[in-house]
């Protein structure tokens, strides 16, 4: 008999499909059920952030940063806004730098759970997805609270806060504390160690350290890979020096290191972590300082340019601005962490089934706002 | 100081492929290179003991007015030696051309699409360059300054912005 010869197929998946996050198309090259050769095709939430940002000035652009990863908004807007004040040199009330810390610890770990939860769907676990929501409903109450808004708040300011937070926000943000280590518990006793997800997750998408650092993969991802460096701690900015915690990397509990369970493992032992960090946050925070005391009234960076990065949710976040010394950039590049985390999906998702690429974009956790830009 | 450290380095290295050291007047001190050399000194830089720069954080293209030369830049990293550099590279408005580092960093390959994309810059030795966000047909590069955009596209009339 002849050799069976298998044709291969090209098979779309996306821009509308409910596991691709939004709107992002893969075409797959298929032989049977295994993928040879994954291309994403991106751009279909383009709304030209950085042509905007050229004709707006500072403190105008500060909303549209919150557009691009709308999952982590406040982190968006605290990069943003870190890079301005270090171009203008600008010092801030210590109040401001606590509270940035923890509405920016907040935001990783509503952006997490997200993360969690649709990785959960995306493999067919349905139920622990309400319970992630459950929770984020509760930091979107927090910041519902401080800013008005629940998902693009503008509260970070060049400079401060929009304003402070009302009454009773930090006794309801121990609250939520207080019982969020019982929520991890319940999230590792329904998905973590749950048999199907870890057949589903654990070895499937192994990522090298050193394809990682290559590929420019940062974040979660790249630590799961075993990779220590998280910009928070390697090069503290705003006040995360003072803090106390640790940084996960993936240990290949499950399987291999920096395989999709790693990468969702460390995720969930980072919620704890910026649990622990909120703490001691709220336990500092001084009582006194106006934190709209250090908004400049003109923003006009002197001349020159910058590139700062900050740790997003996602990964780094960088900002590379180059000024002529007017209230408007010349230049205002958003180097987003999910654009180059799913640049490397071809790479680690090749010879997987195609069931397999999609538990490994969903342990990818990309936004598509701000890959596309 | 590092920064210092690589430019003489590179200089007595590549010699007049290294056009300047750059302090003043930005927050990443930068070395100003040849567009056409570009990959030779990225690989350099990426495999001496030194150094070792072995992530590419960013790259991005730049256009100052509209009627001066186009620029793309590196900022560069070593996850081992936690240090920074950052290269510039200048070239022509007409036919800008810059040697393509998407081999030696694996991040370059959808960054240089995007500055091809936004700003047409040719990145010579690209495995696959073409346009990212933007759909292949779209004419003109939007984040040149001196970009006009077309009136209509595929039929659909295109807004004017004030």
């Amino acid at each position: 008999m002849g050799r069976l010869h298998a044709e291969e197929m090209v098979l779309n998946m996306g821009p509308q499909h409910p596991s691709t996050h939004g709107v992002l198309r893969l075409k797959l090259r298929t032989d049977g059920e295994i993928v040879s050769h994954i291309e994403p095709v991106i751009g279909y939430l383009h709304r030209s952030f950085e042509k905007h940002a050229e004709n707006l000035e500072y403190q105008m652009i500060t909303p549209f940063t919150g557009r691009c990863d709308y999952l982590a908004a406040m982190g968006s807007e605290h990069g943003y806004a870190m890079t301005v004040e270090k171009m203008m040199g600008i010092e801030l009330p210590e109040r401001v730098e606590y509270l940035r810390v923890i509405f920016a610890e907040l935001q990783r770990i509503a952006s997490h759970l997200v993360a969690l939860g649709t990785f959960g769907l995306d493999v067919g676990a349905i139920t622990p997805f309400i319970y992630c929501f459950r929770e984020r409903e509760l930091i979107l109450d927090l910041f519902e609270m401080a800013s008005g808004a629940r998902l693009l708040y503008n509260y970070i300011w060049i400079g401060g806060l929009a304003h402070d937070v009302p009454p009773g926000f930090v006794e309801k943000t121990y609250e939520f504390l207080d019982a969020f280590d019982e929520h991890v518990a319940e999230y590792n006793h329904i998905l973590t160690g749950n048999k199907i997800f870890i057949e589903r997750a654990a070895d499937i998408g192994v990522m090298t350290p050193e394809v990682a650092i290559n590929y420019g993969v940062t974040g979660p991802c790249l630590r799961a890979s075993g990779v220590n460096i998280d910009i928070r701690r390697t090069e503290p900015y705003s006040i995360y020096d003072r803090f106390d915690f640790n940084v996960p990397l993936g240990q290949g509990l499950q399987g291999t290191i920096g395989d999709s369970w790693d990468r969702y493992y460390v995720r969930v032992l980072e919620m704890t972590e910026s649990a622990k960090i909120i703490r001691q946050a709220l336990d500092q925070l001084p009582v006194e300082g106006d934190v709209k005391s250090a908004i400049p009234r003109r923003i006009r960076p002197p001349k020159g340019e910058i590139y700062f990065r900050s740790e997003n949710p996602r990964g780094e976040l960088g900002y590379y601005i180059v000024s002529n010394g007017k209230n408007v950039p010349v230049r205002l590049k958003m180097r987003s962490p999910a654009f180059s985390n799913l640049s490397v999906i071809n790479e680690i998702g090749q010879g997987w089934m195609i069931s397999d690429v999609i538990a490994i974009l969903g342990s990818l956790d990309i936004v598509l706002g701000e890959i596309d830009r | 100081m590092i920064e210092q450290e690589i430019y003489a380095d590179l200089s007595k290295k590549f010699g007049d492929k290294v056009i300047e050291f750059m302090e003043e007047g930005t927050h990443n001190p930068t070395v100003v290179v040849d567009p056409t050399s570009v990959a030779k000194m990225v690989t350099y830089l990426k495999d001496d003991e030194r150094f070792q720069f072995d992530s590419l954080m960013n790259l991005a293209g730049h256009d100052p007015d509209g009627e001066s030369e186009l620029s793309v830049i590196y900022h560069l990293y070593s996850t081992e030696l936690k240090h920074y550099i950052t290269l510039k590279a200048f070239t022509s408005r007409e036919e800008p051309r810059v040697a393509s580092i998407a081999e030696i960093h694996r991040t370059a390959d959808w960054h240089e699409r995007e500055a091809f994309d936004l700003y047409g810059i040719n990145f010579e030795g690209h495995p696959n360059l073409k346009r990212i966000l933007l759909e292949d047909d779209w004419e003109g590069y939007p984040l040149r300054k001196d970009y006009v955009p077309a009136e209509f596209y595929r039929g659909m009339r295109i807004e004017k912005v004030k």
